[in-house]
């Protein structure tokens, strides 16, 4: 039997039984009441962690069947999670769960081959791409990955469903009783935000190091009293490929046009007044708003009191000009984000439960005013995917979307067409966050405003130079351009399902037909 | 409908025809004219590919309100033909030739054109022309080019090939255009077209390039021709009338209405009479007004 969801998905029965799961029903999470899960302490007085041999950590810490994770603060430019995942498959422990807070290209490889050896028999993370990401589409792994939000992640740790055995968290610098933050050395990456969740909640903290500092190293954001073992490598990660560089400005007319337009609906908004608060995220089109919103921001004398997230160098400039008051680093995409950590005070580093979790006594996304998100696709219903691709297979990640889309102003920015591949379309391919947090989609033919949002229909209707579009329009035109594809195929078996971020079942994914 | 010779041509938007991703975003930076490039732009194994995108894209692509122009291959080549024949049958608003230096280029054109609207049942007429100025010889006959044939909705200088052909080239300050410059707005104003102005290449001088706007703008050029959407904006922000012209201008359409109502054959503001140059510059400055979005189609103001 299969019942249809709140957002129209049809979610097979056995699915929730087995699992457990709610259907998704609202995105008001309300006023629980939440039993956390509290991880067990294997006391020490001892005043020297540091272990040489990551062999013999991984051998005393990790059995058969355990939860594992890591974090993927160093992006692109990650080494340990290879070190790592390198000994565990050649050591041959199997049904691992593996629960990283999610999973970059260059993890790719060893988890088709964890997958392929019987090590990794289950996977939550945050999204995945590539060869990964077409494994695990095409059944690779028996049981369904679950993807989690950032938010989701960690009320999913607090709660025990995820209960993490072991977390191998690599570190740019540590002493040696595992005071370490993220900051200075030569593979700083700024906010820990993702991985000070494992350390808190993770039963055996094993921190990985190139950089052991003078005790006790401060600032601390993971301290010692979480962590069991340092471990001294010779490279944590690779500086060139952690950020993503000096951040370029897009030249690409068709980016700023729309993000030209972004900024129009923001400073058209009743959120636009002195001391609102912003998330942009990254990408060419996201920084370009930033630019042209401190346009704004100037010419109005509006200041804003925070931005949040996942933070880049021109937030940061806006922060050192004034007009911004505090910066919220979840994650730092950029080397220059991360530099300023540590020298500009009114840079905070939050924690993904702090950042984003609901099930939570206030998170800072419940104050968000404005976010800007993108979209592999949206559809007429406003519901946003950003998980899997036009042909199906799973190709991106959850990360804070559907918490941050809980902002006051949710404007999800995209191109009308990708090439050949219409973007607002009749129905997403997969639901990751619902159309009741969506208020405004901006293409660059025009806006489409969510009739729900009454208010912005009538604030937003005047703005000179953007055409408003009903999403139904706006459906209609990329069709118009790029025509009707073939209807995607996909067989029974499912082979992901996506939690919304109060853990409630919003879509499942299904296996690619060949 | 706007009349076709009434209309604002502040930016011409040049399109590679042979690139898709272009063709189909063409439409959305607000260009005033989209002009799909068949000759320089495209390489010539690409020649008959880009005829075939831009044919397409005409019939299926939403251009809004913006006049499609299509600078068609030159008459010596043999591409020629076949470029005027696609495009009537798709129902371009103007065809730009390239190179034209007399009256019988354009008129040669014109015949073809009108055959070409016989054969595919297109309205005869219906069909516009512009061409491009590109020598010195081209710039000495501009009047006769300018008036070879009704369909001739206007004249632009194409610097490029025209200052190679001066034994000189470009530069900052733009004085090797000076000559060609008057001489094409001249036989444009005379003719009653519109004059557009060269291209302005290097993106990364956006100083020099509104200083050259300034001038083109302070000449009377009707606009000029763009490579790149961002230059649209610039342009567009150049020819913005100022909130003094705009109150003068509501002033004299106001006394144009008045007149109107009192049946009187006579405009007069303030005690004086409106005469019919005041009018169409009046006339002008509302559109312009409404184009840079300052007032709205009622004429009134929009608060920013």
């Amino acid at each position: 039997m299969k019942l249809k969801n709140n957002v129209g998905r049809e979610i097979p029965d056995e699915i929730l039984k087995e699992k457990g799961y709610q259907s998704f029903q609202t995105v008001d999470f309300g006023n629980s009441v939440i039993q956390r899960d509290a991880p067990k302490v294997h006391a020490t007085t001892e005043n020297n962690k540091v272990v040489d041999s990551l062999q013999d950590v991984v051998l005393k810490t990790v059995k058969d069947g355990m939860t594992i994770s890591f974090h993927h603060h160093f992006r692109e430019g990650d080494y340990v999670f290879n070190k790592v995942m390198r000994l565990i498959i050649d050591y041959g422990f199997k049904n691992l769960t593996l629960a990283p807070s999610s999973l970059t290209n260059v993890m790719n490889e060893i988890v088709v081959e964890a997958i392929g050896k019987g090590v990794v028999t289950n996977i939550t993370s945050s999204g995945m791409r590539g060869t990964l990401g077409d494994a695990i589409s095409h059944g690779a792994l028996k049981n369904p990955v679950i993807f989690r939000s950032h938010g989701g992640r960690a009320r999913a740790i607090e709660s025990g469903k995820i209960k993490i055995d072991v977390a191998f968290l690599g570190v740019p610098n540590s002493d040696a009783m595992g005071n370490a933050n993220g900051m200075d050395g030569k593979t700083a990456f700024g906010s820990l935000g993702y991985a000070l969740m494992d350390a808190k909640y993770a039963e055996k903290v094993v921190l990985v190091t190139d950089n052991i500092k003078p005790y006790p190293n401060t600032p601390a954001s993971i301290k010692q009293t979480q962590v069991d073992y340092v471990v001294k490598v010779d490279a944590v990660g690779d500086p060139d490929k952690i950020g993503s560089g000096a951040t370029r400005f897009t030249k690409d007319p068709k980016e700023l046009k729309i993000a030209k337009t972004v900024n129009e609906v923001i400073t058209h908004s009743p959120y636009f007044k002195e001391g609102f608060s912003f998330q942009t995220g990254s990408g060419g089109a996201a920084l370009a708003v930033t630019r042209f919103l401190r346009q704004s921001m100037i010419a109005n004398q509006i200041k804003a009191s925070f931005a949040l997230g996942g933070i880049t160098k021109p937030t940061i400039d806006l922060l050192e000009e004034g007009l911004v008051q505090k910066v919220m680093d979840v994650q730092d995409f950029d080397e220059g984000a991360a530099i300023s950590m540590h020298k500009n005070k009114n840079q905070q580093e939050i924690d993904a439960s702090w950042y984003a979790d609901p099930a939570n006594k206030g998170a800072m996304v419940d104050a968000l005013d404005v976010v800007i998100l993108s979209a592999l696709e949206v559809d007429t219903q406003f519901n946003v995917n950003v998980i899997s691709g036009s042909d199906g297979v799973i190709r991106g990640a959850i990360g804070g979307h559907q918490d941050a889309a809980t902002a006051k102003l949710t404007i999800i920015s995209a191109p009308l067409v990708r090439g050949r591949i219409a973007t607002v379309v009749p129905n997403v391919t997969t639901v990751v966050t619902p159309g009741d947090s969506v208020d405004v989609v901006v293409t660059e033919i025009g806006i489409a405003i969510n009739p729900k949002r009454k208010d912005l229909l009538k604030l937003l209707t005047k703005i000179p130079g953007v055409p408003v579009l009903t999403i139904e329009e706006m459906q209609k035109k990329a069709q118009e351009k790029v025509g009707i594809p073939k209807q995607l195929e996909f067989t029974n078996r499912v082979v992901a399902l996506v939690e919304y971020r109060d853990g409630s079942l919003i879509d499942v994914i299904n296996e690619v037909k060949e | 409908m706007m009349k076709q010779k009434e209309r604002l041509r502040r930016t011409m938007m040049f399109v590679p025809g042979n690139n898709p991703a272009m063709v189909k975003d063409a439409g959305i930076f607000g260009a005033d004219s989209i002009m799909f490039d068949l000759e320089d732009a495209v390489s010539m194994s690409e020649k008959d590919a880009a005829r075939y995108l831009v044919y397409e894209a005409l019939q299926t692509v939403d251009y809004g309100d913006a006049e499609l122009v299509v600078r068609i291959n030159g008459l010596d080549t043999p591409y020629y033909e076949n470029d005027i024949k696609a495009m009537v049958k798709a129902g371009i608003d103007v065809i730009r030739l390239p190179k034209v230096e007399s009256a019988e280029m354009m008129q040669q054109l014109e015949v073809l054109v009108e055959k070409a609207e016989k054969s595919f049942g297109r309205e005869v007429g219906s069909t516009n022309l512009m061409a491009a100025i590109e020598s010195a010889k081209g710039v000495v006959n501009a009047f006769e080019i300018a008036t070879s044939s009704k369909r001739m909705i206007g004249i632009a200088l194409s610097a490029e090939d025209y200052t190679t052909d001066m034994k000189t080239h470009r530069y900052s300050d733009g004085q090797e255009l000076l000559y060609a410059r008057n001489v094409i707005l001249h036989a444009a104003r005379a003719a009653g077209i519109a004059a557009f102005d060269t291209v302005f290449t290097n993106m990364d001088d956006e100083e020099g390039f509104y200083r050259e706007t300034e001038l083109i703008h302070q000449l009377g050029f009707d606009g000029k021709s763009l490579v790149n959407p961002r230059q649209i904006e610039m342009v567009n922000k150049v020819y913005e009338p100022t909130k003094k012209e705009i109150l003068n201008a509501q002033g004299v359409i106001a006394a144009i209405e008045d007149a109107k109502r009192k049946g009187s054959g006579v405009i007069s503001m303030n005690g004086q009479m409106v005469d019919r140059p005041v009018v169409l510059r009046a006339q002008r400055v509302m559109r312009l007004a409404i184009a840079a979005n300052l007032i709205d189609e009622e004429g009134n103001e929009i608060e920013e």
